[in-house]
């Protein structure tokens, strides 16, 4: 009753509505008649609420429109106040404006030229400094679905889209949605500022760039080539949703692009296999072709590499787009790795749950060895819900093979027995499939399933039996004992499906049971028109089959039936009783086919094949909604089959401009030697690469997702070791224009190329062609390089030893880079990997404009090195050995990543001291030690100076360890400040500034200092910051403006350090860093040092 | 009835068919001159991923709705409705729900249905997931995620959903971020606000949305500075008949409840950090450093937050702390049954068994129970059936033994499979699979923060069949 009323009540309200939505005019309360007085209270408040909103004050203003809100969220209309509330739009008052926003969004397509009034101010808005209002104003005038502001709106989102702000960015990228779904018409145009958002650097931007890139455009494969890699790389780092729509758009896009891992042919490029072989052993050639025929293009493996630890998200969309991107482009034998993490996703929601066990469901048909091993996970609790239990019993049967059949069964006999009846008689269908696949259980199940027919239960019975006759006719033995058993439990079973079942299977073994059937056909004749439907037409059935096999018993028995089937209610029953008349019973009228009326009923039928509701599941892309509702859903793309050639992976070739150019004049001068060697060994062990991914995948997706900066140290590091000329050449190639440094990469990409494939020829001309526009001259430059790596690479056997020798020290940090682009693939191995990778959205802020442009980085020679010595151990407590440290401040020699300390080890006792060595470690993690060699004997009041490397790891955190002599041993501990885990570097101004822009926000530290009257003027200050911290100079054009930089030792990150003298002894101090620990600890370090004496 | 209408927050009940009339025959507007009608408009492709919420109670009332794009009628939840009536439990409502135009996806998440329309192609999952994020996100704000505190705090729900989501697309789902953007409600605040006419919308751009820490807030401050781990460990488990263990396995996730001023770079690192099997993430977590040197180095956000989940290798024994001593039984002619439970302690590595409680759902035919507990007390709901019995503290010497008959209705056949006990319990510094956690650095700032880490095994999916 009450609920009645209301609903009239709630109709009262509409009604109101229509008449005030179609006089707006009109005052809502001459709207709301007196026929609908229930309503006349509501009405009252929006008189009510109309008055406070035109109050002056926004208390007033703020709690109607707290109240018009409640209304919408209701579900009440109340566009009436429309006029009202628009009025301000142009409010201070934040949480005003924002629920005005909120009535806006919901109500002006309603209230089209109304809510025009409104647009001005989001105009003006957008012109705002404030990006958060820019962003918000966009969001809003976006959202406003009025037709006529949409050359507005494209208006607003060409000019977001160049917006400095990356959130703004972001929003024009949800903007572009938005607007072409309320016109689609400038889709053209939308397009253009799509393109221009993907290259987008920003990680903020690029989920919902790629979001408005699937709805809009999704055919538009050709947008994504030049930022498929970018995209790999930032990967990462994008927010959590994004993510999903990122791995889905991808995962389409390498259908496409890349050629199937799953081919059983064998598919290589001859021409490159073989001149690549033929300086190796034949029979290792051999063993290699076999076991590679198929050689994964370098981009579709990133894309693999760089999805790979999302599985480990905690947002299960983002491990269920992975899983589905390695379903569909993993070679098979990798794919086993998303089991793990598809089995954790278990114990998150229900819901979840329910997504996962079908996703499970569809990949254990194809693949049971994938979750064999975690077949306890999806054992079925009591506490689950129905469809949660049906799918798991699903994958269990899925799942069963004759290893692990008897624990399912056993398992099995549980679940038969639950309360749940619908999950107990699906138990029985899977008993039923696991029996008909797995051909050793078959006995076993049949009997537990004839056990199960004197089952309380109706539901396990009638079950039971329909799954029996499934099983019976799939087996050649005689059951007779078991159908006479069923002909038995007729008398019992109330269930159609059952009762229809047993009789089906006395008519159809009714050789087999002649005694019985006849008997049971009378039975049933008793009960015919009591019967269901379906039991009728197998009775009829019966009746024919008896009739022909039996006339002599039976004739009067299916004349009987016959006649009452004739009158019987269902059409579907006359017409079968007909049609059964006119086959069996001879008659003159009888046609030719009654001749073969025992063919025709008796034939031996094909056994019915138990299958998986999921067997035609895998049509869909895994983890979709197509997939989970088994239909395809409006908007489902599908995915499309390999292509048989690959399209030319040079499309995703871009034009990065990375700071690898250091190693590129080492290709064509100095040390060619060493990259050669690199290459030759990844070629040469190109069947073990398989087998040792383990570290070499960890190291390489170090160097893969590592910023920017641990990328340009891995290089540096490799090539400025002792060559001059590198550094020089290439903080030359800085002050180039982009475009010869484009070139450059180039250049570096076929040297690089040739050298793994000598796919020469083919790279090389394409190359050229493309750098035509260059100047003659590079390009000439380019061949040279080019022929000198090919003649290197002429003459490798003589060196393959050496090589293997060289690929076992760790310091090779070329070897990292190589695992990028494995053999041959005619695919240049350009990684963008450095510019595009910074994991840091600081860099876009206010870089993005410059971030393209690459600087010289080098270590320098430290500006002044500090004699001051550090006390290590004490000669009192050293029992006469005292031993100190200082910090040269020179690159360690043991490895680069280490700082490099000098130990002086004095013998103050009488006696000599004898073997001095380093004994246990305790070190933080993290932390190694490059110990010096053990000193055999000090004579007494003689000193000796060693040098040890130690790895920080960048941090101030001391490295414990033992100095032991032949008889003692102390425990002593080096802790470096923050400024020795440092390398000063050298870089221009500009480069400076460059870099400076890409390190702020949180990664930036400021203070102000007030100076020591001492360090006021420029020199003192200089001296005392390098005294503290092992900086670099770097020229600065004003007197009051010191720069410093440096790279910490360990990841190689950027440390930038500015100083800038005011007046009356203040000065601001900036420090930059990536490592925001470093950062302040460092600017603490040179706060005190300058304020003090 | 007239008390229910003039109640402002009263429930919003409608009979569909009605409402769906008014709502699709509601005229549109004046249209102008130049521009085109919106029904001439080609709306057939609306691109949207979360086209609008209803969040429905458990008695299929809805009490909110939200719209992303146009309106979508309140009728296309008849088909939920539908489905809902069907169920015969909450739990079993189909997550995912096709109807003629639309697709419904929904959580069931404490008493309360997020059902979201959806209209294309999209992966379920996405929304199953940030839908209890937005649950979660009202847990958080509210204390509790119910009809009432959703409905009492109707305001800022709608800003939050206005912020979580743009065009139906996950904008901000980060708590910290949230909270910077609109303040949770304190009664303080409330009451001030009230006062002043000040609002908790905050007025400047979370910082963290922009750098690359978009997970913490900036300028955190405290006077005490606290870093609170907590390893929560739960034993899954399937224990058959005879008391032999069929499954088990251990899940832990550890949470964080971190209290650190400015900007802290945290590590922390393991005893044994080889018994993690398998482990999943908070954002924060450099999963590079975990994959090389197995520690976990980490930016954290400001509050309470799950840094990690974990499994353990199954290659492990599970210790299984309690064994369960039962007699349950139902005889046919006498229609009633006897029910005998006991519980003892097994391996629990010298620690107490706290908060036992077992739950049983007993079979449709009995109708009550007659039963004494040695310890604790034990309530029997005879409606859904369900027993259970809140034993506390486990005492070894005397062990805990629930006892008696159960009355059953006659004439029915007796239930064939005796009802599962379902275990919860709890033992305090205790990680039952032994991890143990080495130590907390922090970098990046100067002051000591004070330190802990607490221990607790819990029972998880802990089933007992008889």
């Amino acid at each position: 009753m009450s609920s009645n009323s209301l609903s009239y009540n709630d109709q009262g309200g509409m009604a109101v509505e229509h008449a005030s939505e179609a006089g707006q005019e009109t005052t809502p309360t001459t709207g709301s008649g007196s026929g609908f007085g229930l309503f006349r209270t509501d009405y009252k408040k929006d008189d009510d609420l109309k008055e406070m909103l035109e109050s002056n004050k926004d208390s007033l203003k703020l709690e109607a429109m707290k109240r018009i809100v409640g209304l919408i969220a209701k579900g009440k209309n109340s566009s009436d106040l429309f006029p009202a509330v628009v009025k301000n739009v142009a409010s201070k008052n934040i949480e005003l404006k924002k629920l005005v926003y909120v009535y806006l969004v919901r109500y002006a397509e309603e209230q089209q030229d109304l809510a025009l009034l409104s647009i001005s101010t989001f105009q003006r808005a957008l012109k705002d400094p404030n990006q958060l209002i820019r962003a918000s104003a966009l969001r809003v005038l976006s959202s406003i679905r009025v037709p006529i502001i949409v050359p507005i709106m494209m208006l607003a989102i060409k000019e977001a889209a160049s917006d400095l702000s990356p959130y703004v960015r972001k929003t024009a990228a949800h903007a572009i949605q938005k607007l072409y779904s309320l016109d689609p018409d400038q889709k053209e145009h939308l397009i253009e500022v799509i393109e221009k958002l993907l290259k987008d650097k920003s990680t903020l931007v690029a989920g919902s760039v790629v979001m408005a890139f699937e709805e809009v455009c999704p055919d538009r494969i050709d947008l994504i080539h030049k930022n498929y890699r970018k995209l790999c790389n930032l990967l990462v780092d994008v927010e959590e949703w994004g993510q999903v729509v990122i791995i889905n758009m991808l995962t389409r896009y390498a259908r496409t692009q890349f050629l199937s891992p799953w081919r059983e042919d064998k598919l290589f490029i001859e021409d490159n296999e073989k001149t690549f072989y033929e300086s190796d052993e034949d029979n290792k050639a051999k063993s290699a072709q076999i076991v590679k025929a198929y050689v994964m293009d370098p981009d579709h493996q990133l894309l693999l590499r760089n999805t790979k630890p999302l599985l480990q998200s905690r947002n299960t969309a983002v491990v269920m787009a992975v899983a589905q991107l390695y379903w569909h482009l993993a070679p098979k034998a990798d794919v086993g790795i998303i089991s793990k993490s598809l089995v954790r996703l278990l114990r998150s929601h229900r819901e979840v749950q329910y997504i996962v066990l079908q996703n499970i469901a569809t990949i254990s048909i194809q693949r049971k060895g994938m979750f064999e091993p975690y077949l306890k996970s999806f054992y079925v609790r009591s506490t689950d819900a129905t469809h949660i239990k049906i799918l798991k019993l699903e994958i269990l049967t899925n799942l069963a093979n004759e290893a692990n059949i008897s624990t399912i069964l056993r398992e099995f006999q549980t679940y038969v027995k639950s309360q749940d009846k619908v999950f107990a008689a699906a138990t029985i269908q899977a008993i039923g499939r696991c029996a008909t696949n797995i051909t050793e259980v078959t006995d076993t199940c049949l009997n537990g399933l004839v056990l199960l027919l004197s089952n309380g239960n109706e539901t396990v019975v009638a079950e039971s039996v329909v799954v029996i006759k499934n099983l019976l006719q799939t087996q050649s033995t005689q059951h007779g004992d078991i159908i006479k058993h069923m002909a038995k439990l007729l008398d019992n079973i109330t269930v159609p499906m059952a009762r229809a079942s047993i009789l089906w299977l006395i008519g159809e073994y009714c050789e087999r049971v002649l005694k019985i059937a006849p008997d049971v056909l009378r039975k049933m004749a008793k009960t015919f028109t009591s019967e269901e439907e379906i039991v009728k037409l197998q009775i009829l059935n019966l009746a024919a089959k008896l009739y022909l096999t039996n006339s002599k018993q039976t004739k009067l028995l299916t004349q009987y039936i016959l006649n009452l089937a004739k009158y019987d209610q269902n059409y579907d029953i006359r017409d079968r009783t007909r049609f059964i008349r006119q086959l069996i019973v001879p008659n003159e009228k009888s046609g030719a086919l009654s001749k073969y009326a025992k063919k025709i009923f008796l034939a031996p039928k094909p056994a019915p094949v138990l299958e998986s509701p999921f067997k035609d599941r895998d049509r869909f892309q895994l983890g979709t909604l197509s997939h989970t509702l088994n239909t395809k859903a409006s908007g489902y793309l599908e995915l499309s089959q390999w292509p048989e050639v690959a399209p030319d992976p040079s499309m995703r070739n871009v034009e990065v401009i990375e700071p690898v150019n250091q190693w590129k004049p080492q290709l064509g001068k100095v040390k060619t030697t060493k990259p050669a060697h690199s290459f030759y060994s990844d070629g040469d062990e190109e069947d073990e690469e398989e087998a040792a991914s383990g570290s070499e995948e960890s190291s390489s997706e170090d160097s893969s997702s590592g910023s920017e900066d641990e990328a340009e140290e891995d290089k540096s590091s490799s090539g400025s070791k002792g060559s001059d000329s590198t550094s020089s050449s290439s903080e030359g190639s800085d002050s180039e224009s982009e475009s010869n440094k484009k070139k450059k990469t180039k250049k570096k990409t076929t040297g690089n190329e040739s050298g793994k494939q000598s796919a020469l020829h083919k790279t090389d001309s394409s190359t050229s062609e493309e750098s035509s526009s260059g100047s003659q001259s590079e390009s000439e430059a380019q061949v040279d390089s080019d022929s000198g790596t090919d003649q290197n690479h002429q003459k490798p056997k003589s060196k393959m030893k050496e090589v293997k020798e060289l690929i076992k020290k760790p310091e090779i940090s070329l070897l990292d880079l190589d695992d990028f682009a494995p053999p041959p693939s005619s695919s240049p191995i350009v990684m963008p990997k450095p510019a595009v990778l910074s994991p840091t959205l600081i860099m876009d802020l206010e870089g993005l404009s410059l971030s393209s442009t690459s600087i010289a980085i080098d270590v320098t020679s430290p500006v002044y090195v500090p004699a001051k010595p550090h006390e290590l151990l004490h000669r009192m407590s050293g029992k006469g050995l005292s031993a100190q440290y200082h910090f040269p401040r020179q690159p360690c020699i043991y490895n680069s990543k280490m700082v490099s300390v000098q130990v002086t080890l004095s013998n103050e006792a009488d006696q000599k001291i004898e073997g001095i060595h380093i004994g246990g470690k305790k070190l933080p993690t993290g932390l190694q030690i490059y110990e010096f060699n053990r000193i055999e004997s000090l004579e007494p009041g003689s000193s000796i100076t060693v040098s040890m490397g130690i790895d920080f790891n960048d941090s101030t955190q001391s490295a414990n360890f033992q100095l032991c002599t032949k008889s003692d041993q102390f425990s002593v501990f080096i802790q470096p400040t923050v400024g020795e885990l440092l390398l000063p570097v050298t870089m221009s101004e500009q480069d400076f500034k460059v870099q400076q822009g890409k390190l702020t926000g949180m990664n930036e530290n400021t203070t102000s200092i007030t100076l020591e009257p001492k360090n006021s003027s420029g020199q003192p200050a200089v001296h005392k910051i390098v005294n503290v911290a092992n900086l670099g100079l770097v020229p600065s054009g004003l007197d009051n403006i010191h720069r410093f930089a440096a790279k910490t030792v360990n990841a190689g990150t950027l440390v930038l350090v500015t100083l800038e003298l005011k007046e009356s002894l203040t000065a601001d101090l900036i420090v930059n860093t990536e490592k925001t620990a470093i950062g302040s600890m460092l600017l603490r370090e040179i706060k005190t040092a300058l304020s003090q004496a | 009835m007239v008390l229910f209408i003039i109640r402002f927050h009263c429930t919003f009940i409608c009979i569909f068919i009605l409402s769906k009339i008014n709502l699709h025959t509601a005229p549109h507007p004046v249209v102008l001159g130049c521009a085109p009608a919106p029904g001439t408009l080609n709306y057939t492709r609306i691109n949207t991923m979360i086209h609008s919420l209803f969040l429905i109670n458990s008695t299929a009332d809805i009490f909110l709705e939200k719209h992303w794009k146009s309106v979508v009628s309140r009728s296309v939840c008849d088909y939920f409705f539908e489905a809902f009536s069907k169920a015969s439990d909450p739990e079993n409502v189909p997550p995912v729900i096709p109807t003629p135009h639309h697709y419904l996806i929904s959580i069931f998440w404490e008493k309360t249905f997020f059902v979201a329309v959806i209209q294309n192609e999209v992966s379920p999952l996405f929304v199953i997931e940030f839908l209890h994020r937005v649950a979660e996100t009202f847990q958080d704000y509210f204390g509790e995620c119910s009809e009432t505190s959703i409905k009492d705090n109707l305001v800022i729900v709608y800003e939050l959903l206005e912020e979580m989501l743009d065009n139906g697309f996950p904008l901000a789902t980060e708590s910290n971020i949230l909270k910077e953007l609109i303040r949770p409600p304190t009664i303080l605040r409330s009451v001030v606000n009230t006062i002043t006419g000040s609002s908790n919308v905050g007025n400047m751009l979370p910082s963290g949305q922009l750098s690359s820490i978009p997970w913490r807030r900036a300028g955190v401050k405290y006077s005490n500075n606290e870093a609170y781990f907590d390893v929560i460990e739960e034993i899954d488990a399937i224990i058959d008949k005879s008391g032999s263990t069929v499954f088990a396995e251990i899940q832990g996730v550890i949470d964080a409840c971190i209290k650190l001023t400015g900007m802290p770079d945290l590590t922390l690192s393991f005893m044994n950090p080889r018994l993690l099997d398998d482990v999943s993430f908070h954002p924060c977590v450099r999963f590079k450093r975990w994959e090389s040197e197995r520690v976990l180095s980490f930016i954290p956000p400001d509050g309470t937050f799950r840094l990690m989940s974990y499994h353990v290798s199954s290659q492990n024994l599970v210790a299984i702390p309690v064994y369960v001593k039962h007699n349950i039984s139902f005889r046919e002619s006498g229609a009633s049954g006897r029910f005998d439970v006991t519980i003892g302690p097994k391996q629990t590595m010298g620690k107490t068994v706290e908060g036992i409680v077992v739950t049983v759902h007993l079979p449709k035919v009995v109708l009550n129970t007659d039963l004494t507990s040695t310890h604790g007390n034990y309530t029997f709901d005879p409606v859904t059936k369900i027993l259970v019995w809140d034993i506390g503290k486990m005492n070894p010497q005397k062990l805990p033994n629930l006892k008696g008959t159960l009355s059953m209705q006659s004439g029915v056949p007796k239930p064939e499979e005796n009802p599962s006990l379902n275990i919860q319990l709890r033992i305090q510094q205790l990680a039952i699979s032994g991890l143990k956690v080495n130590r907390l650095d922090m970098y990046g700032e100067k002051y000591k923060p004070f330190k802990g880490v607490k221990y607790v095994t819990k029972a998880g999916k802990f089933q007992v069949r008889t």
